[in-house]
């Protein structure tokens, strides 16, 4: 770990030693780190959906957002559709570059690294005659995902980029996006 | 039959501990399932060489004095060498001896061995950590038509089936194994999860003189950031090989190794990999340089520059654009898998609770929660060097002198008040003379 003397204080504005104190927590209280995280969704029309997050259960107990979020998607209008909202597969990509980035900011903090500006731009390439049902070998998803990150910090090069190692390395999106998951999808 | 203390394992580990034993005159045997250096004998691949120099096998009252000091012993010279120690020191070890069960009986112990019953005040757990392969869940899913090996039982190239290996996991047992089948001529893959990379000769002098002579191999247990982590970091990918060369990711797929990223499901007959190869090699690459600049900040600091190579970087891990994700089994291009993903401990017989949740013993530096029993040879259990053979020296003689301690503590509390059970930790141990 890097312990860089600074005039002041790091604050990347993450609370790291809370972080720490709920690793040492939950290692010992395996129970209360599982976690369920919930989203509904409703057609609006078209290609048009709502989805909100509201609640989800974690510490052994329900919790609940500050507030209702909701996300409107839809599709661009060269899909035939009114491009009222993202395309999910965009969605994705938000909630991709917000894990990542939000690690980058917990590492910085817990290795004394003043970061000034992040940011970030993502790209995934799709083949869609995948999902067009155009070519049974093509496949739906992305054939890949490039992320390319701009960071102004009081860090060598290297540290940096042992930043956005360490974010990838704990982030559960780039998890979710790397490896298999199974999904179950029922009808009631 | 009574001792006062039973040493389980006639490795380097409990062939230490009986030198320091004798030293201090405690009346103790060496329980032994086979022969000494057993696991040496029988649980290795035939090309494995140490992957210390030979200088560095240093063990209480013994030493290397052969002409090679930078060469790698063989697995005939490791075992001679362990069997020339255990004659060396006139270890008690009862060869051929299995323990079945270790349980507390009254104030001491009771060791049930397949040749009789020890009745003993004190047990030393010397089994070492590599007795089970450890194997992923998604192992349980492989087809059956594929083959499955594990460093414990693979021996040479000839064992195999013509045709492609997959060989899952990247540390030392996974490239030197890669390494050698690729070069027999079968087609082999390696799945890549997190691993440590390392050269094996930095700046003209070995890795292993360097992590010695700067201390960072006697870095102790109680002064790291995260113990749990650092117990659990992979072997360093490094080979003992005559030339010295050094063995990586970019030296396999040099040969023609193929890689492709941590084994992450197997389903309906395909291997799934990770998609994340690129960053578990950047990771690696970045540490092995943070590694390198404290050897560089060393060298510099301690006047050493001028007798060395100069500082040198190496290529960054060459990852194809686009690894493959998936391997279909039905194919047939790969007809063997070959599990290197580490090892665990097998204490099956240890009839006592001294287990956490994941099933590790717990301990503190080797002193387990229940009084007069130890445990050595595990990996950082006192220092980096721990599971070392130059390692395990240290610890035994620390442990050693807790144990005479409690032996002390325990005849007196027989000839006084009932045994206090108070807490003991590393700091305690320190203290002791």
């Amino acid at each position: 770990m890097t312990s860089a003397t600074t005039e002041k204080p790091v604050n990347n504005g993450v609370n790291v030693e809370a972080l720490f104190g709920a690793r040492e927590a939950l290692t010992k209280a395996p129970e209360a780190a599982k976690f369920k995280w919930r989203a509904s969704c409703e057609w609006v029309k078209g290609t048009q959906s709502r989805s909100t997050v509201d609640g989800f259960y974690g510490l052994g107990a329900e919790q609940k957002h500050k507030t209702k979020f909701s996300f409107h998607s839809d599709h661009p209008e060269i899909f035939a559709s009114e491009d009222s909202g993202a395309t999910p597969v965009e969605i994705v990509l938000a909630g991709l570059a917000g894990c990542l980035t939000a690690g980058i900011a917990a590492v910085a903090q817990a290795r004394d690294i003043q970061l000034r500006s992040v940011t970030a731009t993502l790209e995934a390439g799709m083949d869609v005659r995948g999902i067009l049902g155009a070519d049974p070998d093509v496949r739906n998803g992305f054939d890949g995902v490039k992320v390319v990150y701009k960071i102004d910090a009081d860090a060598s090069p290297d540290d940096i980029k042992a930043l956005v190692a360490q974010s990838q390395k704990r982030s559960a999106v780039y998890d979710i996006i790397t490896n298999p998951t199974n999904v179950t999808v029922e009808v009631k | 039959m009574r001792t006062t203390t039973v040493v389980i394992g006639a490795g380097q580990a409990g062939l230490a501990m009986s030198w320091w034993l004798s030293r201090r005159s405690i009346d103790h045997v060496v329980l032994e399932r086979g022969e000494v250096a057993n696991s040496w004998k029988t649980e290795r691949w035939d090309s494995l060489t140490l992957l210390t120099p030979n200088w560095q096998s240093r063990l209480p009252g013994y030493g290397y004095l052969g002409n090679d000091p930078d060469g790698f012993r063989t697995m005939r010279e490791t075992i001679g060498f362990i069997e020339d120690y255990a004659v060396a020191i006139s270890a008690p070890v009862r060869a051929r001896t299995a323990v079945i069960s270790v349980r507390k009986r009254g104030e001491g112990y009771e060791v049930v061995t397949d040749q009789g019953t020890w009745q003993c005040d004190a047990v030393v757990l010397a089994t070492g950590a590599c007795n089970l392969p450890a194997l992923p869940s998604v192992s349980a899913s492989l087809p059956p038509a594929i083959r499955t090996l594990t460093p414990l039982h693979y021996r040479n190239p000839a064992q195999l089936d013509q045709g492609g290996v997959l060989v899952v996991g990247a540390s030392a047992s996974g490239v030197q194994i890669a390494d050698e089948i690729q070069r027999s001529g079968r087609q082999v893959t390696v799945a890549v999860g997190e691993h440590v990379r390392v050269p094996r000769v930095y700046r003209g002098r070995d890795i292993k003189w360097w992590m010695d002579a700067s201390g960072v191999l006697d870095q102790r247990y109680d002064e790291v950031d995260d113990i749990v982590r650092a117990r659990n970091v992979p072997s360093l990918q490094l080979a003992g090989f005559p030339d010295r060369r050094t063995i990586d990711l970019n030296s396999l797929t040099s040969i023609g190794v193929k890689l492709v990223g941590r084994l992450a499901g197997i389903n309906e007959g395909k291997a799934q990999f990770s998609g994340s190869l690129r960053n578990v090699c950047a990771l690696a690459d970045l540490k092995m340089n943070r590694l390198l600049d404290t050897i560089d900040a060393w060298a510099t600091e301690h006047g050493r520059d001028g007798e060395v190579a100069p500082s040198q970087r190496f290529e960054d891990t060459r990852v194809e654009e686009s690894p493959p994700l998936l391997l279909d089994f039905a194919r047939g291009q790969v007809k063997t898998v070959i599990w290197a993903t580490g090892f665990r401990p097998d204490y099956s017989w240890l009839k006592m609770p001294v287990f956490d949740h994941k099933g590790q013993i717990r301990h503190d530096g080797g002193v387990v929660e229940m009084p007069g029993l130890y445990v050595l040879g595990l990996p950082f259990l006192r220092r980096r060097k721990s599971s070392l053979i130059d390692g395990v020296g240290d610890d035994a003689r620390e442990l050693s002198t807790h144990l005479a301690a409690y032996l002390r503590k325990a005849a007196t509390n027989a000839t006084a008040a009932p045994a206090s059970g108070s807490k003991r930790d590393a700091t305690g141990i320190q203290a002791l003379p």
